[in-house]
């Protein structure tokens, strides 16, 4: 008894760390699953609410998508046996179950006009729209955040009033130019009186330089806004004077030491302006007939083709809600207290 | 009253231009289609797709209108779709704001989480969708947009709501019982309508660049019909033959969306300046005040000159030159009331080797002239010395690029506050190891992060360095803090306040370390700290500070010896329940305040609060002068001792 107790202790404080250490990992890994758990949920619920309102909406409106489709000569009995065949001669509420009930397989719909299955089109039309989509986007996150961080260093303190004046003029106007203005803009700078560039299609990676630009420029210019505010904000703390006083190179001290200070409130601040950038995608593809999603929902609207109008939509609101997720997650991710997990 | 309300306006340009530019919008969204509406649209198959120039200026459209008729007379449009959608969007708003008021909690809540997820999607995709189940059209776009426009009005009316109900005033108004009409059209009222005013603004923008992105799409205005969205739609398929239909239009949506972003600015401002806060001063007035206060401090020590120098208080190290050497630093900043002097006219040298210390309370300066030392003061402060020189190196002149190659971490600083010197964001071990990168490897600077932690009998030392701050209590942080300055092999440790969050064995045990360290490695410290006691039990010298003046500088040696010269000193000597204080004297605590940095003396300092001043002490600035031997004190009626052992002295002699 006595012996056992002499080498207890020893043992007891070997593996206590390693004990708490594991123990706070499973928490931290239990509060991601929750978290996780939770946004999954809320996501779904979303998607649910932007199925029903889309498809109602949609099949509220005005019109005769049937007739339009088959053209005003078309005889009366061919239109009403088509109506059958697209099921829209059902009540509305059974058309409604039928679709949600299509779509937990994947199914949505055909299109009126070209018979095509509407997930085929997505499945064709959706990469060279997500392609375009993460592009802008890391490129935004990739050139805005360093540039803001950047000014916020050589203005501090009020120094070089001319370069401020000048970042927040040139922001301020790529804030006031929509995004398919800047494409017409860039369509006739560098494709008609500078031709240097692709102004069409998707075919080759310099097509993408243009979109990519018109897409991106806004949400670059607030974004670079904030991380120069923030940026401010965080070159005044005090652990920067500490970095200062270790003599470090210029790139460690600002990159290393002063940009994951600021990523946090600058992705909070600016996450929800990703969602219109990928939004935009729909006119921006529309000025460089980029064969994408967007080009595909304004035709479909154009045409009165409720099917794809409907599908396309609820995978564009999809790709919000995911941006919007993934901005949530990695300032989790960021975030070392696991405070964000909680909401 | 008028010609201060253009006054007002052309004060800034900001204003003037933002003016200027809604002006013309206005002028021309009136007159437009009147002018220049029929030739506009009167198409002309001679002039197809003519380029600018000639009868043209901004060249024909391909149907040969002139495109810059056809913008000036779609002026009008475009400005009533994007003010109705506005109005619809302010009024349903402000609606949808009220609501909650209404409702109970739970629907509050509810109604919240709805607003904030509509909010989520993007302006457009939900204009578009209004639109399609409305169908296109330039009222159903107007809709649409306003329908858009509407749950964020609802939030910011709902904010704007919490933030009034809570404010001074409104509450102030209700105790008084003032009815809620007049409540509200005296106090709220003129408090909302500049906010409101500034939001509907920037909204009338963004309504006008989102209805033209409908109208591009065709889902906005429709033909004959034409907004400049579709008139820009329009061109679209002829970019390449004629360019100007297309661009035109689109300077003119570029044109109208930055002058009502600029006029929310415009009157953003005009409210910020009228609600009386402080403006930030503008811009950093270098010339005069510290240049001047540098020359009459100049003057003023010209005479001690020799004096100073005279009587250095400890000898000179073997090889000469002390490792620092300071002399008169002053370091301003400015503020919105001129500029202030946290440190005035020091001077100061460490050999090598030596640990000096400097005590003073806070603000009296200590922490500034550590920093000044390290050439850690930035823009705006200034700082300003005769000499600041350490090992041969002239911190003065170096240029900020060099300091990395000529100084690196020859200098080392211990700051005071362990929550918030480390950085948040990086773990401890890069934290300790970053300053030794390039000079040894990884794993050695990781074994030597590792010992330096253990020397502060860190627990655990090795998973610290996996660890980040915010997982490590205040003391360990110090630890941290301390370590971090250890490892750097720095020639001079300037240690600010080291030990305030470390009990009392811990304090103890890293002074030792400290000291034993600058006894092997021949390093020197100068430590900062408002604690005496600690001072003497580390230093071999102590700078004593006040209101950013160096007031007494004594070897530890003649402190204990003889106690000290300077009444500041002896009141700090007195408060510290120590072994050494002597019982038999009464317990002197100083009453009041020192004085604040931008205070400006006539005298010394301490007079207002010395037990010894006399009038000559509020009219004569004491200077820095030897008083006995290894003592230097600014004081004109320094403390006795050295007088009673001069004259014991006398006495033993006679
Ligand atoms: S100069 Fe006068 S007021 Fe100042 S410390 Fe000496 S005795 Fe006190």
């Amino acid at each position: 008894m006595s012996h056992e107790l002499g080498i207890d202790p020893p043992v007891a404080a070997a593996t206590e760390p390693a004990r708490q250490r594991q123990q706070a990992e499973t928490t931290r890994t239990h509060v991601w699953i929750r978290f996780l758990l939770r946004r999954t949920t809320r996501m779904i619920i979303s998607m649910f609410i932007i199925v029903t309102v889309a498809f109602f909406v949609v099949r509220m409106s005005g019109g005769d998508p049937v007739r339009d489709a088959l053209g005003p000569t078309a005889p009366m009995a061919l239109v009403e046996q088509r109506r059958a065949e697209l099921g829209l001669d059902a009540p509305l509420l059974n058309q409604y179950l039928h679709y949600l009930f299509g779509l937990l397989q994947g199914d949505l719909g055909s299109s009126f006009i070209t018979g095509q299955s509407v997930s085929s089109v997505v499945a064709e039309r959706l990469p060279k729209t997500l392609a375009l989509g993460f592009i802008a986007v890391v490129v935004v996150l990739i050139v805005a955040i360093p540039l803001g961080l950047i000014i916020a260093v050589l203005t501090q303190n009020g120094r070089r009033r001319l370069t401020e004046f000048s970042f927040s003029g040139l922001t301020g106007l790529f804030l006031s130019i929509p995004e398919y203005l800047l494409a017409v803009g860039l369509v006739v700078l560098f494709g008609i009186m500078w031709p240097v560039l692709p102004i069409a299609g998707s075919d080759s990676a310099a097509a993408y330089v243009l979109p990519v630009i018109a897409l991106g420029a806004a949400s670059s210019a607030l974004i670079a806004r904030i991380a120069r505010v923030e940026g401010l904000k965080v070159l005044g703390q005090d652990y920067m004077r500490t970095a200062r006083s270790k003599r470090l190179p210029k790139t460690t001290l600002y990159f290393k030491h002063a940009l994951p200070n600021m990523l946090t409130a600058v992705l909070t601040l600016g996450g929800t302006t990703l969602g219109g950038l990928v939004a935009a995608t729909a006119l921006v593809e529309q000025v460089f007939n980029w064969p994408g999603l967007g080009y595909t929902l304004i035709q479909s609207i154009s045409a009165r083709d409720y099917n794809v109008v409907v599908g396309v939509a609820v995978v564009y609101a999809t790709l919000i809600i995911v941006i919007n997720l993934m901005v949530d997650v990695l300032l989790a991710a960021l975030d070392r207290r696991t405070a964000l997990l909680e909401i | 009253m008028r010609p201060r309300f253009l006054r007002t306006i052309f004060s800034s340009p900001l204003r003037a231009f933002a003016s200027l530019a809604l002006l013309a919008l206005i002028v021309i969204a009136v007159i437009g289609p009147a002018i220049w509406g029929v030739e506009g649209d009167t198409p002309n198959p001679t002039t197809l797709n003519a380029p600018p120039g000639g009868d043209h200026i901004a060249g024909t459209d391909a149907l040969g209108r002139d495109v810059l008729a056809r913008v000036l007379a779609a002026g009008q449009i475009s400005l009533l779709m994007a003010l109705s959608a506005t109005a619809i969007g302010v009024v349903l708003g402000t609606l949808l704001g009220a609501v909650p008021v209404v409702l109970g909690r739970r629907s509050q809540r509810i109604l919240a989480s709805v607003l904030s997820t509509w909010m989520a999607f993007p302006v457009l995709l939900v204009a578009l969708f209004i639109t399609i189940l409305l169908g296109p059209g330039t009222v159903t776009a107007v809709i649409a947009m306003g329908l858009t426009m509407t749950p964020s009005f609802g939030r910011f009316m709902q904010t704007l709501a919490a933030e009034i109900e809570s404010a001074d005033y409104v509450v102030a108004g209700r105790m008084l019982g003032i009815r809620r009409g007049r409540l509200f059209r005296r106090y709220i009222l003129p408090n909302i309508s500049e906010p409101v005013l500034v939001y509907v603004t920037i909204s009338i923008g963004n309504a006008l660049l989102a209805m033209s992105a409908l109208s591009f799409l065709g889902l906005g205005v429709q033909a004959p019909n034409y907004d400049w969205g579709r008139m820009l739609g329009d061109a679209l398929p002829n970019v390449y033959t004629s360019p100007w239909a297309a661009l035109i239009p689109g300077i003119a949506i570029v044109f109208a969306g930055i002058t009502f972003g600029l006029a929310g600015e415009a009157l953003a401002s005009l409210s910020r300046n009228r609600g009386g806060a402080a403006r930030p001063p503008r811009g950093v007035p270098t010339p005069q005040s510290p240049s001047a206060m540098e020359t009459s401090a100049t003057r003023l020590n010209q005479g001690n000159e020799s004096n100073t120098e005279a009587h250095l208080v400890s000898g000179r190290s073997l090889d000469g030159e002390p490792l620092l050497s300071v002399r008169h630093l002053s370091v301003h900043y400015p503020t919105s009331d001129g500029w202030v002097s946290p440190v005035r006219d020091v001077s100061l040298t460490i050999n090598r080797g030596e640990i000096v210390g400097v005590v003073g309370e806070s603000g009296s300066g200590k922490s500034v002239t550590s920093m000044a030392i390290n050439r850690l003061i930035t823009n705006p402060g200034q700082v300003q010395a005769r000499q600041l020189s350490f090992d041969g190196i002239d911190l003065l002149g170096i240029k900020e690029k060099d300091l990395r190659a000529k100084l690196g971490s020859r200098i080392a600083t211990i700051f005071q506050d362990p929550m918030t010197y480390l950085n948040p964001a990086l773990r401890i071990g890069t934290q300790l190891t970053e300053v030794l990168e390039g000079r040894s490897t990884r794993a050695e600077a990781r074994e030597r992060a590792i010992a330096g932690l253990k020397e502060l009998r860190m627990t655990k030392p090795a998973e610290r360095l996996n660890q980040f701050p915010a997982e490590l209590s205040g003391g360990m942080r110090q630890r941290v803090l301390i370590a971090m300055a250890q490892i750097a092999d720095a020639d001079l440790i300037i240690a600010d306040e080291p030990t305030t969050a470390l009990d009392m064995t811990v304090q103890h045990h890293v002074l030792a370390a400290l000291r034993k360290r600058c006894r092997e490695n021949g390093s020197s410290a100068l430590v900062v700290s408002h604690d005496i006691g600690v001072l003497v039990e580390l230093c071999t010298r102590l700078v004593v500070m006040y209101a950013g003046r160096i007031v007494e500088e004594i070897s530890v040696e003649q402190l204990l010896r003889q106690g000290p010269a300077h009444p500041y000193t002896e009141a700090l000597l007195a408060s510290l329940p120590t072994l050494e204080t002597p019982v038999d004297k009464p317990l002197v605590t100083l009453p009041g305040q020192p004085p604040h940095p931008g205070e400006t003396f006539s005298g010394c300092a301490m007079a207002p609060r010395c037990p010894f001043s006399t009038d000559e002490c509020r009219t004569v600035l004491p200077q820095l002068e030897l008083v006995r031997p290894a003592t230097k004190a600014a004081c004109l009626h320094p403390r006795n001792h050295a007088i009673a052992s001069t004259e014991r002295q006398n006495l033993d002699i006679a």
